[in-house]
Parts: structure tokens; C-alpha cells; sequence
């Protein structure tokens, strides 16, 4: 058994209980180390990672290879940044106890091993790991009645969710024999083992992992909890847990379920055109930020989708560089969310971003490149997320779903620029307070990476090229 | 490597943009920067046109084919790569671009007070964006090029506009990325078909005639947006009575041929047959946009309106023109696009001169400024009858070419055309007699100042180059004659190819 292939999930799960230890014992404030400690386990993870080797282990539970190393190192950089951000805001609203980033790595841990899984069990302990470090980070704010109610939405949902998933497993299960994701495939490369109530199984397994990725119908939780939930918690979720059930998703789509693309084709199809028509009509009504990067995150969801829906390794080339360009915008745009705040109280409403061209230049520069790059216009890093999946699609003669797509990325920038006009043309409102230097640091590093992007797109691209292969053995 | 020895025009589109860093990067108070703004801006803006001088200079006239290409491996994938390069037709518009930005820039120079930094920054991204379009050899990299005008010519409206500004901005950016959205896909579906994006290769490959018809159509819903074409030239209008007068000059003289350009460049060349096809339709759009916006323009109390719809029936005639596919046709709508850069650029700074001093664009509200200023009376009507198309002015060449091509076609065709020159004479007249003669009525006229020293800077270029393109024609031509006729060439073949394949299948 090689177990030095889960060396990564290994060592941060005992700097997760280092840390812990460490918090309790100590008998002062230790927030600001235990986060420093939780973003150098990040980084130390991230480095064992980039450099482990390839291999399957554990009986063929967990394995390691190119998709996962992509994107496990996503999922460390946006929990990094989310970390990072986290610090000064939860000091300010009175929630920074030493736990919010322990539990933020145990996500962490369960995402990484969800990327890995090849079993449908493993993905199902993955999956719940994260799960619930998510239900207490969304509630973390436990006097805020808004951050309660969060979790306790996102609890009930996204257990109702679970639920749905492991009944499909257990569909799959009944009607396969096996839970491992390679002799799934093998069995049904032969279409004589393929029945309708496995078909039911995969259906009700795609359900589940729609609703982690917040895909319309599945949607409902996501504009409650990304409003109610502390922001730092908001830009983690739109960041992270996202790229791991997008893996996730694409993994089990492609690999197990790969010789049934006829079945969930269509599926994911409809899903993808909900999510981007939801997200591009719903998020044009919005007048808090939160709100609308809610919507716009579902809409980036189905935009992403378009990938898998191609059901080919460009698609997944595709969605895996989508969410690599994502987890950068994001990251930004909630930096600059983050600064919103006047007289030591956190603001979120879109009016008060109103004339901040002329009072902080550098963060209106910085909120209108993600706005661009959200909505897609070239030479930002958003541009070339779309041409990959939409090239994908048009490979694929998906033209429907290309021309929808095309048609709601229109609709879609209608809102972002938006906020760029409230910015840039409207009269200046009040001055926000000093932002803290995290802030910025994100707001610069993640902006330059956006706008950017274009002189370096090779190597992200090609590494996505290698991990989308791995997923079709 | 290309005949300069070294990536010229790369150097020509990305100096821009070093401007603008050196720009962003001044400190000091606020008049500091602005001074600092516009002299950086004036001067990055005077040094490329320079270097394009050099395009102009070193360009050989004789070769039809790119030159001064230069590539680079980029997105490795399906061979897209980054790749710039000219011929005859699209070294004039960068010329165009490079010419007419200095200009807006010093138009600019006193009536912009506010964030100018940001305006010269702007501005100084647009043309590296317009430069970029009409030099890119790779159509991926047109496209974002093409797509990228949008956001400095968004802010431009929305920051430094009029009243409705807002409205305006927004307008424009979701018409035009509309159309651009759609043409994605169509380069996308030639990239799956051919394999490369490379222009040069895409020209010489056919395309089965279904999928030409749809992607000529997905080209059509962008390039229409952008020329205007009638009926999808309502963003133009608003968009240029918001702009401040350097995005109008901007909007009229560059961004509106980017469409012409378009067509020109990909739909004749790259979908022979879908062109043929569709050309009736073209002719017809054509026609109603010259004649219907004309009489609009007859109407208009404002300006800027008035001239906007000549703008959309002047672009009318080039679209006749390209549709006609013989030398004529193309050569005058070429022609045509490029005095048309100037002159109606020219008519904005016209009306701008005015604006800065009384600060409204009504016609009602002039007369008489003939007495006044009979410097400026001078520069308005040298440019109305260019507008009109005098001969012996730039407008004259353009349109006359462009209706003998359309006699080739068709005698009705070139009938309805050239009745755009007659109703053109008619609203341009009455709008000049309206604001130059008459009698001064309002106080405010009375006391009104001539051109400054700055302002006949601006004008006086564009006067000489007026001039020049209708005195000695050829000398602009000459550019893009070998360019013109081996697309004819290429044109006719393919249609022949096309008639041949029919007559085999039958």
C-alpha cells in the first residue's frame, strides 16, 4: 500500500490538529499565528503536492495524478487568500477566535480528498468532511441571526443534497457490484450493463454534486448563505469548496460514468443553460454586492459546465482553466468587497460604491478589471476562460448551448458594468476607511494576474491540457 | 522578420500603452499630473505617428500580399499565435488611427479639466486597441483587439459625456458586444474547420457554402453594429451626442470602420459564395440607410444628431460599395472610409469648437457666425462640402467610384445610391446656412472668439489631407490598388469554382 501518495492530505490534517492544540493551550489571543500557521501548512501542502508523484493507492480508493495535483493546488490558493482576507475583517467584527482557520483547513483536507477520490465511497467521506466545516464556518458569526440563519440553511440543504447523492450511490452500487471509479468504467464500456435504475443511480449522483457546485435548479441556498455568511466565509465558498465539487463533478462524469455521456449529456446541457440564464436575469435586480456575486457565481457555474457538457477532454481542458481564471477573479473582486467599509462598519450595498474612481482610484481600477474580466471582455483572464469552454462546445456542434451562452455572458455584462459605471460615473459618496494591507496585497496580486493574463496563458492552459487527460484513461 | 528588420508594428500598437504607464505613474498635485498628462499623451501619440510614417514610407505599393509580419508562438494549440502584419488595405487605417489621435488629443486639451489623467490614459489605450485590430494577422487576436475598444470608448462616454451619458455608454457597449459575441462563434467554427485562425490561410480555404451562410450571418450581426447599418444604427446617434467631442472624432473615424474593415477583410475574402448571396440584402440595407438616414438628418435640431446620421448614410454607400466586387466598388469604398475618417472627424471638431464656447449643440440657438468668425465660417465649409462631396474634395473620389461600381451591378442600385449625394447637399447646406449665415440674434454671439492658434493646429491637417485626397488621389490609392484587385481576382475565382461545382453536381 503506498500511502505516502495522501502525503499531502496527511500532513495538513496534523497541522489542522497542531493548530488546534496549539489555540487551546495557549492562554492568550493566538488568531493572528493560528492563521499564519494555517497558511504555511497551505503552503508546505502545496509544495508536497506540486511535487508528489502520480499513483493509485489505498485499494484503489485514492489516487493521485494530474487532475487532482491542478486541482488540489487551486483549492490551497483560494483557501489561502480566503485565510489571508479573513484575518483583519473577523478581528473588526468581533469573530476572531483561533478556530475559524482550523476548521477552515479541515475543509480544506475534505476538498483535497474529494479531488482524490476514485471510489465512490471516498468521495462520499471527502464530500462530508467538507461539508461539515462548511455548515460551521457559514454560521461562524453565531450572534449575527443573518450568519445563523446561513448555516442553518445550508445545513438542512446541502444535507438534503447528500442524502440524494448517497442514494444514487447506493443505486449504482446495487446495480454495478462496485463503488471503484475505474472498474465502473470498464463495466460499462459494454452497453449490455447498462439499466435504467443505474440510470437513476447516476442521475440522482449528479443531483447532489449540481447542488455543492450551486447549478440552477439547485441553486436556492446560494444568494442566503453568500449574503448571510461573514464575507471572508462568502469569498471562501465562492473560491474553494467550488473548485472541489467542480472536480469532483467532472471526475465522476468523466471517468466512472464516462461510456454513459448519451444519458447525463442533455442533463448537464439543461443545467448549464439554467445556470447561465438564472445567473445573467436574476443578478441584473441586485442592489447588494454579496447578492449579486451570488448569481454571478451560479451563472459562472453553468458557463463552466458548457465544458463538461462537450463531454470531451477539450471541454474538461476547458472547465479546469474556467476555474483556475475564476478562483483569481474571485479572490479580487471579494478583496475589494472586503474594503467596502465606513466607519468601522461593513458596507454591501452596490450604491455605495458610487463615484470611487475619484476617492480610491487604485480600488476602483482594481474592482472594474474583475468586473470586465467577470463579463468576459478580451485581453482579461475572464476572456479566455469562455473561448476554452465555448471552443469545447463548438467542437462538440453544441451550437444551442454555445449561442445561449454567448447571448447570457451579454446579458451578464450588463450588471458588471454596471457596477463600473457606479464607480466611474456617478457622484462620489463618502470615503471608505483605511484598508488593511491584506486587502490590497490580494486586490493587487489576484488584479495583475487578471488583467494580465494574456501574456502567460500557455503554461495554465497546458497544464489543464494534462489533467483534463487524466480523467480519460 | 519583416522588411524593417525589426517588430515595428508591434512597437507602434504597445508604445500607447508604455505612455499610458508613464502617465499612471506622475505624482504631484493635481494640475501637475493634468499638465503631465497631456504632454505625455500628445507626445507618446505624436512619436507613433511618426513611426507610422515609416509603414507609410517603407510600404511596397507593388505587393499585394502582408507585409511586415512578424508572429509569435502564443496560445500553442490549433496554431493560434500572435501575428501582425499590413497590406494595402489596412496600412491606411492605421494610419487613420495614428493620425486622427493626436488630434483628439489636442481637441481635448482644454475643454477636458476633470480626471485627466484617466482621459489621456483612455485614450492612450484605445489606440493601441484600434492599432491592434487593423495589424492583427490572427483572428482570435483581432477579436480581442476589436472587442477591447469597448471598454476605454465605454468609459470615455460615461465619464466625459453629456447628460444622458450614462445611457449612451450603455447603449453602445451591450449593441456592439451583442454582435461581437455571435462572431465568436463563427471564428470559432473556422477554427474547428480549418484548423488555424491565421488570416492569411483563412482566405485561401473554402468553406462548404451552409456553413458559410451561417457565418456570414454570425459576421454580419457584428460588423453591421459597428459600421452602422440601418436598422442597427441607433446606439450611434446617442452615443455620439453624449460623447465629448475627441470620442465622437474617435467613434466617427476609426471605431465605425472597424466594421467596414471587417467586412472587407474576412466576410468578401473568406465567404465568397454566403457574400454573393447575401449581397442583394446588403445592397438593400445599403440603400434604405442612405436615403431613410438622410431625411432623418433633415430633421435633426442638434448638431452632433445631424451629423451622426450622415455618418450612418455615408457608411451606407461604403457597404454598396464593398458588395459590388469589382475594383471600383471596393476602391471606392475604401475610399470612401478613409476621407470619411476625416472628414466627419473634422465636422465633430467643428462642432465642438462652438460647444466649448456657448456650451449647446441646438442649431436654433446659432446664426450668423460668419460675421464673428470668418476663420471658422472658412474650416466649416471647406469640411461641409467635403461632406457633401464637391469635387476636388476628399468626399468626391470615394462616392463617385463607389457609384460607378454600382452602375456595374446595377442601374437602380447606383440611382438610389447617388441620391445620398443630393439629399447629403441638402441637410449639410441647411445645416450650414443655419449656424454660418443669417443674422446674429443672441448676445452671446456677438461676443464669440475665432478659431485659437490650438484649434487651427487641429484643423489644419486635416484641411491638407482634405485637400490632397481630392486633388491627387492617387497617392492614397496607390496603397491599396494591388491589394483591391488580387481580391477581385481571388473573388471572381472562387465564384467561378463555385459555378463550376454547381454545373458537376447538376
Amino acid at each position: 500500500m503506498n500511502w505516502t501518495l495522501a502525503l499531502p492530505e496527511i500532513v495538513l490534517a496534523c497541522f489542522g490538529m497542531g493548530v488546534l492544540l496549539f489555540g487551546v493551550l495557549r492562554k492568550q489571543d493566538s488568531t493572528l499565528l493560528a492563521t499564519m500557521f494555517t497558511i504555511f501548512g497551505f503552503l508546505v501542502t502545496g509544495l508536497l503536492v506540486a511535487t508528489g508523484l502520480p499513483g493509485t493507492g489505498f485499494h484503489g480508493q485514492f489516487v493521485a495524478d494530474p487532475f487532482s495535483t491542478f486541482n488540489k493546488l487551486l483549492i490551497l490558493v483560494g483557501a489561502s487568500f480566503a485565510a489571508l482576507m479573513s484575518l483583519d475583517w473577523n478581528e473588526k467584527q468581533g469573530i476572531g477566535r483561533f478556530e475559524f482557520p482550523v476548521v477552515m483547513l479541515f475543509a480544506v483536507v475534505g476538498m483535497m480528498i474529494m479531488v482524490s477520490a476514485s471510489n465512490l465511497m471516498t468521495l462520499y467521506v471527502g464530500l462530508e468532511l467538507q461539508s461539515l466545516s462548511l455548515y460551521v464556518l457559514a454560521a461562524f458569526a453565531r450572534d449575527d441571526i443573518r450568519s445563523s440563519e446561513a448555516g442553518l440553511k445550508y445545513f438542512v440543504l446541502s444535507g438534503l443534497a447528500s442524502g440524494l447523492l448517497l442514494y444514487g450511490v447506493s443505486m449504482v452500487y446495487g446495480f454495478s457490484g462496485t463503488m471503484d471509479f475505474v472498474v465502473l468504467r470498464d463495466q460499462f464500456a459494454n452497453p449490455a450493463n447498462i439499466s435504467a435504475g443505474l440510470i437513476v443511480g447516476v442521475v440522482f449522483v449528479l443531483v447532489g454534486l449540481a447542488f455543492k457546485v450551486s447549478a440552477v435548479p439547485f441553486h436556492m441556498w446560494t444568494p442566503d448563505v453568500y449574503q448571510g455568511a461573514p464575507t471572508p466565509v462568502t469569498a471562501f465558498f465562492a473560491m474553494a469548496p467550488k473548485v472541489a465539487a467542480m472536480a469532483l463533478l467532472l471526475r465522476v462524469m468523466a471517468t466512472p460514468f464516462g461510456h454513459l455521456l448519451p444519458a447525463w449529456q442533455s442533463l448537464i446541457v439543461i443545467v448549464s443553460i439554467g445556470s447561465m440564464a438564472l445567473g445573467a436575469l436574476a443578478a441584473i435586480g441586485q442592489t447588494n454586492i454579496k447578492r449579486l456575486m451570488a448569481y454571478s457565481s451560479i451563472g459562472h457555474m453553468g458557463f463552466a459546465l458548457i465544458g463538461l457538457a462537450s463531454g470531451s477532454e477539450d471541454g474538461v481542458r476547458g472547465v479546469l482553466v474556467y476555474m483556475a481564471v475564476y478562483v483569481f477573479m474571485t479572490a479580487g473582486t471579494f478583496a475589494c468587497i472586503m474594503s467596502m467599509r465606513r466607519d468601522g462598519k461593513p458596507v454591501e450595498e452596490i450604491k455605495d460604491l458610487a463615484g470611487l474612481a475619484s476617492n480610491d482610484a487604485g480600488l476602483a481600477m482594481a474592482l472594474a478589471v474583475f468586473m470586465f474580466s467577470l463579463a468576459g471582455i478580451p485581453l482579461m483572464a475572464g476572456f479566455f476562460a469562455k473561448l476554452y469552454v465555448f471552443l469545447a462546445a463548438v467542437k462538440a456542434g453544441l451550437w444551442t448551448l454555445a449561442v445561449i451562452g454567448v447571448l447570457a455572458s451579454v446579458v451578464g455584462s450588463f450588471y458588471y458594468i454596471r457596477i463600473i459605471k457606479v464607480m466611474y460615473f456617478d457622484p462620489a459618496g463618502e470615503k471608505f476607511d483605511r484598508r488593511p494591507p491584506a486587502l490590497s496585497f490580494v486586490a493587487a496580486a489576484t488584479g495583475l494576474i487578471t488583467a494580465f493574463f494574456f501574456l502567460f496563458p500557455t503554461p495554465v492552459v497546458d497544464a489543464a491540457q494534462l489533467a483534463a487527460r487524466a480523467v480519460f484513461p | 522578420m519583416n522588411a524593417a528588420g525589426f517588430p515595428l508594428l508591434s512597437l507602434i500598437t504597445w508604445l500607447p500603452l508604455v505612455g499610458g504607464a508613464v502617465i499612471l505613474s506622475v505624482r504631484g498635485d493635481e494640475e501637475t499630473i493634468a499638465s503631465n498628462a497631456r504632454w505625455t499623451a500628445l507626445w507618446t501619440t505624436l512619436i507613433v505617428l511618426v513611426l507610422s510614417l515609416v509603414l507609410w514610407v517603407r510600404f511596397d505599393p507593388t505587393d499585394a500580399g502582408f507585409q511586415f509580419v512578424e508572429s509569435v508562438p502564443w496560445l500553442s494549440d490549433y496554431g493560434l499565435g500572435y501575428k501582425m502584419g499590413v497590406d494595402g488595405i489596412s496600412v491606411m487605417f492605421v494610419l487613420l488611427s495614428t493620425a486622427l489621435t493626436p488630434i483628439c488629443i489636442l481637441a481635448s486639451w482644454e475643454s477636458i479639466q476633470t480626471k485627466v489623467r484617466e482621459y489621456m490614459l483612455a485614450f492612450l489605450i484605445l489606440e493601441t486597441m484600434m492599432i491592434g485590430t487593423f495589424c492583427a494577422l490572427d483572428f482570435v487576436v483581432f477579436y480581442m483587439f476589436f472587442e477591447c475598444v469597448l471598454i476605454p470608448m465605454y468609459l470615455i462616454i460615461g465619464i466625459w459625456g453629456g447628460p444622458r451619458r450614462v445611457y449612451s455608454a450603455v447603449k453602445f457597449f451591450l449593441y456592439t458586444l451583442t454582435g461581437s459575441v455571435l462572431m465568436l462563434l463563427a471564428i470559432l467554427a473556422m477554427w474547428m474547420h480549418a484548423g488555424t485562425t491565421d488570416i492569411p490561410t483563412l482566405m485561401t480555404t473554402s468553406f462548404p457554402p451552409s456553413m458559410q451562410t451561417w457565418l456570414f450571418l454570425a459576421f454580419l450581426a457584428s460588423f453591421a453594429v459597428k459600421v452602422p447599418m440601418w436598422p442597427v444604427h441607433t446606439w450611434l446617434p446617442d452615443a455620439h451626442v453624449e460623447a465629448p467631442t475627441a470620442g465622437s472624432v474617435i467613434l466617427a473615424g476609426v471605431l465605425l470602420k472597424m466594421g467596414g474593415y471587417g467586412f472587407i477583410r474576412f466576410s468578401i475574402p473568406m465567404l465568397p459564395e454566403a457574400s454573393a448571396a447575401f449581397a442583394p440584402l446588403m445592397f438593400t440595407l445599403s440603400v434604405v440607410a442612405v436615403i431613410y438616414t438622410s431625411l432623418v438628418a433633415l430633421a435633426q435640431e442638434d448638431m452632433k444628431k445631424l451629423i451622426a446620421y450622415s455618418s450612418v448614410a455615408h457608411m451606407g454607400i461604403v457597404t454598396i460599395g464593398l458588395f459590388t466586387f469589382n475594383e471600383q466598388g471596393i476602391q471606392g469604398a475604401l475610399f470612401q472610409m478613409v476621407s470619411h475618417g476625416i472628414v466627419s472627424g473634422a465636422l465633430f471638431l467643428v462642432v465642438g469648437v462652438i460647444y466649448d464656447r456657448i456650451h449647446t449643440r441646438e442649431i436654433a440657438r446659432y446664426g450668423g457666425l460668419a460675421e464673428r468668425m470668418p476663420g471658422y465660417a472658412f474650416v466649416f465649409m471647406l469640411f461641409t462640402m467635403a461632406s457633401v462631396g464637391l469635387p476636388g474634395t476628399a468626399g468626391f473620389v470615394g462616392e463617385f467610384l463607389v457609384i460607378l461600381g454600382a452602375f456595374k451591378v446595377s442601374f437602380w442600385l447606383a440611382l438610389l445610391g447617388g441620391a445620398g449625394m443630393i439629399l447629403g447637399a441638402a441637410y449639410m447646406l441647411y445645416l450650414y446656412r443655419r449656424v454660418v449665415f443669417g443674422r446674429i440674434t443672441r448676445d452671446d454671439l456677438r461676443a464669440i472668439m475665432d478659431l485659437s492658434p490650438r484649434e487651427w493646429a487641429l484643423f489644419v491637417p486635416l484641411i491638407v489631407l482634405t485637400m490632397w485626397m481630392g486633388i491627387y488621389p492617387s497617392s492614397f490609392s496607390v496603397f491599396w490598388e494591388a491589394s483591391v484587385a488580387a481580391m477581385v481576382k481571388h473573388h471572381q475565382a472562387a465564384m467561378e469554382t463555385a459555378v463550376k461545382l454547381a454545373g458537376v453536381i447538376n
